[in-house]
C-alpha cells in the first residue's frame, strides 16, 4: 500500500478552473473523504487521481512513483463508481475477472482472488447472476469485489453509497469500515453527506469552491472548524451563527449582541484581527435550555428526536437559534425559554469567514 | 367520502353519473377508428389476397375460377419465378450484411462530439431522404460505361471499363451497391441510437480495467447493441425482399433475367399481363419467405443471447 501526494495540481475545463493550486499529501493506508457540496471539484479531484480527467499542471505521485501522466489502468488505482458501472451482460464473476484477464493474471490466480473477495463480501452465491438480478446493495458489493480483486495500492470511491436507501446505507458504511479495517488498504472516499465522511473517514478533506477549506480528523473538522464555511457544512443541525460586538475584558474576547447575548469567551483577543465585524459560532449542544439561564427567547418549533430535543428559539431582536434540550423537553411552540451558552465552545469569525477559538486546554 | 363508508343505497346513484369500474361497450369507441382501418386495409385484403391466390383471375373480363393450388404448382415450373427467388436472396445476402456491417462501423465512427462528426452524420443520412428515381438516375451515370465516374477513376488507373449494368453477374451486385448507398443512413441512426444510451461510467470502468480498444468493442459496446442488431437485421430482411424501384428504373430486371426480384415478377405478371391470380400467388409465396427469414434470424439471436 501507498502514499498519494497530490503537488499543486490544477485542472480547467475550457476557461473555467475547476481544482486550483491544490496540494494534499494523504498516509499510505489512511481512509480519507473528501467533502463537499456537489460543484466544489471533490470529484473531478478524484477522477485526475484515477486518471479519468487530465492534469492541466502539478503532479500526482503514488507511493513515491508520478503517475499523472500514466493510463489510468496502469496506474494501480481501483474505482468504485456512483451508479457502480457493472457490465450487464456479464456474470458478477465475469466483472469482478474482466480487470484481471485484461492483464493476462493466470486463470487459478483470477478464480481464487474471485472467491477470496466474494467470501469477504459475502456474494459468493451471486457470481453467477448479471447485475441486472442483483438488488442495489448486492451490485454495489460487486462492484466493491471489482475493485477488491485487482489488489491495488489505493481504492477511490465515488459517492458509493447515494444510491442506496437509508437503513442500506448505514449498514454498507459499516461494512465499508470493517473492510478498511481488514485490508488497510489507501482510501479515498468522496461524499457530500457529512455523516458518511464523519463516520468513515480517519481524516476529512473539506472542500469548497475549487480548493481545500480545512483537512483534519472528524472531530477536529467539527470542534475547530477553521472557516464559516466548516463550521455551517459539518455537523447537523447546522452551526448557529449570531452578529455580536466584540470587546476586550483581561485579554480575552467578550461578546454581545443585540439578540441578548453577553458571553466572556476564552479567545484571545490578541489573536482576533482589528476592525473586522464579527460573527458568533455556536452548535446547538452548546446552547442548552436552561431555567437558570441568561439568554431569553420563544419557542418557535420543537424537533424530537428522541434522546434529544431541538429547540428553535427566537431572540429578542428577531433571530433565531436552535438550542438542545433533554429528550424529555416539556418545551412547547410559544412557550418563553431561557438558554445557557457554553462560552468554552464559541466560535468566533471574522468578515471572511475565518474562525477563532479558545487555544486548547485553556479554561474560561 | 370513502368508498366503505357509502350506503348501498348511495352507490346506484353513484354509479349512474359515469364513474364505475369494469368493462363497458362504449369503450370499444375509442378503438372503433383503428379497428376498422385495421379490419378493412390490413386484415381484410390479407385474406382476400389469399383467396384471389386460389383462382384463374381475369381482369379484362373479371371472370374468376377457382383453381385450388394450380397457380402455385405453374410457379413452381416457372424459371423466371425461380430465378426472381435467387436473385431476391442473393440480394437479401448481399445487401443485409453490408447494412448491418457498415452502419455499425459508421455509428462507431460518428459516434462523437464535434461538427465533423455532426456534418458526416447528416449527409450519410442525406441520401436517404432521395427519391429511388434520383438515386437510379445518379448511379446510372456512376455505372455508365466509358463516361460514368467509375469507368473514368478506373481509365485513370490504365483499367478497361466494367458494364455493371448489361453484365448478367455484376448486375444485381450494382443494384445492391446502389441501395445500401441510398439507405445506409437508417440503420447508422438506429446504431447510433443504440450506442448513445450506454454510460459513459462502463467505458471509465473499462479503462480502468486496462481493456483495449477492441477489447472494449467487443465485451462492451457489442453486448449493449444486441436488441439494436436483431432490430436492424429484421428490418432489413423484410425491406430488401422486397426490392422493386431500384431494380426496375437500373436494370429493368435484365439482362436475362439476371437482375429480376420478386417483387418486380408480380409487377409484371399482375399489371402488364393481368394474371392476377399468379400474381397473387407469387405475393404468398413472397410472405412467406419473408416471414421465416425474419423467424429464423429472431431465434437464432435469441438463442445466442441466452447462452
Amino acid at each position: 500500500m501507498s502514499s498519494i501526494e497530490l503537488d499543486r495540481v490544477s485542472k480547467r475545463f475550457g476557461a473555467v478552473e475547476v481544482i486550483h493550486d491544490l496540494s494534499l499529501r494523504i498516509e499510505s493506508g489512511e481512509f480519507i473523504a473528501f467533502l463537499g457540496a456537489s460543484g466544489c471539484g471533490k470529484t473531478t479531484l478524484l477522477r485526475m487521481i484515477a486518471g479519468l480527467e487530465s492534469v492541466n499542471s502539478g503532479e500526482i505521485r503514488l507511493g513515491g512513483e508520478r503517475i499523472d501522466q500514466l493510463a489510468p489502468g496502469q496506474r494501480g488505482v481501483a474505482m468504485v463508481f456512483q451508479h457502480y458501472a457493472l457490465y450487464p451482460h456479464m456474470s458478477i464473476r465475469e466483472n469482478m475477472a474482466f480487470g484481471l484477464k485484461n492483464i493476462r493474471v493466470a486463470s487459478a490466480e483470477i478464480d481464487k482472488r474471485v472467491n477470496e473477495a466474494a467470501r469477504i463480501l459475502e456474494i459468493a452465491p451471486l457470481l453467477a447472476r448479471k447485475p441486472g438480478q442483483l438488488s442495489g446493495g448486492q451490485r454495489q458489493r460487486a462492484a466493491i469485489g471489482r475493485a477488491l480483486v485487482k489488489q491495488p495500492k489505493a481504492f477511490l470511491f465515488d459517492e458509493p453509497l447515494s444510491n442506496l436507501d437509508a437503513a442500506l446505507r448505514v449498514r454498507t458504511r459499516v461494512e465499508l469500515a470493517r473492510l478498511h479495517q481488514q485490508t488497510r488498504a489507501t482510501t479515498i472516499f468522496v461524499t457530500h453527506d457529512q455523516v458518511e465522511a464523519m463516520t468513515l473517514a480517519g481524516r476529512i478533506v473539506v472542500m469548497n469552491d475549487r480548493k481545500i477549506e480545512q483537512v483534519g480528523a472528524p472531530m477536529e473538522i467539527y470542534g475547530q472548524p477553521s472557516t464559516e464555511f466548516v463550521a455551517r457544512f459539518v455537523g447537523s443541525p447546522a452551526m448557529n451563527f449570531l452578529d455580536v460586538a466584540v470587546s476586550d475584558s483581561n485579554g480575552l474576547a467578550k461578546v454581545t449582541s443585540p439578540s441578548g447575548v453577553h458571553l466572556a469567551t476564552g479567545i484571545l483577543t490578541k489573536s482576533l484581527p482589528v476592525g473586522e465585524t464579527f460573527r458568533l459560532g455556536i452548535r446547538a449542544e452548546a446552547a442548552r435550555v436552561d431555567a437558570t439561564g441568561v439568554l431569553p427567547g420563544a419557542v418557535e418549533v420543537v424537533e424530537r428526536l428522541g434522546d434529544r430535543t431541538h429547540v428553535h428559539v427566537r431572540l429578542a431582536n428577531g433571530e433565531t437559534l436552535i438550542a438542545e434540550d433533554a429528550g424529555l423537553s416539556r418545551a412547547a411552540p410559544g412557550d418563553a425559554v431561557k438558554l445557557r451558552l457554553d462560552a468554552s465552545q464559541a466560535h468566533l469569525f471574522d468578515g471572511k469567514g475565518r474562525g477563532y477559538r479558545a487555544p486548547a486546554g485553556a479554561s474560561n | 367520502m370513502s368508498a366503505a363508508a357509502q350506503t348501498p343505497a348511495q352507490a346506484p346513484l353513484l354509479r349512474a353519473r359515469g364513474a364505475h369500474i369494469g368493462p363497458d361497450w362504449r369503450s370499444a369507441l375509442f378503438t372503433a377508428p383503428f379497428l376498422l382501418i385495421f379490419l378493412g386495409l390490413l386484415v381484410y385484403p390479407l385474406f382476400w389476397g389469399m383467396w384471389i391466390s386460389l383462382q384463374e383471375y381475369d381482369m379484362f373480363d373479371k371472370s374468376a375460377i377457382f383453381a385450388a393450388l394450380k397457380n402455385y404448382v405453374a410457379l413452381a415450373s416457372d424459371p423466371i419465378f425461380l430465378g426472381s427467388v435467387r436473385n431476391t436472396f442473393l440480394f437479401v445476402l448481399l445487401t443485409v450484411p453490408a447494412f448491418v456491417v457498415i452502419g455499425l462501423a459508421l455509428a462507431l465512427a460518428l459516434n462523437r462530439q464535434g461538427r465533423t462528426a455532426a456534418v458526416l452524420r447528416a449527409v450519410y443520412f442525406g441520401t436517404s431522404v432521395l427519391s429511388v428515381t434520383i438515386v437510379t438516375i445518379i448511379w446510372k451515370v456512376m455505372y455508365l460505361p466509358g463516361r460514368g465516374l467509375i469507368s473514368v477513376v478506373l481509365s485513370l488507373f490504365g483499367l478497361a471499363p466494367i458494364a455493371f449494368i448489361s453484365s448478367s453477374s455484376l448486375a444485381l451486385p450494382a443494384v445492391a451497391i446502389t441501395t445500401v448507398w441510398w439507405i445506409i443512413g437508417l440503420p447508422m441512426m438506429l446504431f447510433l441510437a443504440a450506442l448513445q444510451q450506454i454510460p459513459a461510467e462502463l467505458y471509465e470502468a473499462a479503462v480502468l480495467d486496462n481493456a483495449s480498444r477492441w477489447r472494449t468493442l467487443w465485451s462492451i459496446t457489442l453486448p449493449s447493441i444486441t436488441r439494436t442488431f436483431v432490430v436492424v437485421t429484421i428490418y432489413e430482411i423484410v425491406a430488401q425482399f422486397q426490392l422493386f424501384g431500384q431494380a426496375l428504373l437500373l436494370t429493368q430486371g435484365g439482362p436475362n433475367n439476371a437482375s429480376r426480384p420478386i417483387v418486380l415478377f408480380i409487377y409484371e405478371t399482375g399489371f402488364r399481363d393481368w394474371n392476377l391470380g399468379l400474381a397473387a400467388a407469387a405475393s404468398e409465396i413472397l410472405f412467406l419467405l419473408m416471414a421465416l427469414a425474419a423467424m429464423l434470424q429472431y431465434f437464432a439471436t435469441r438463442r445466442a443471447e441466452a447462452r
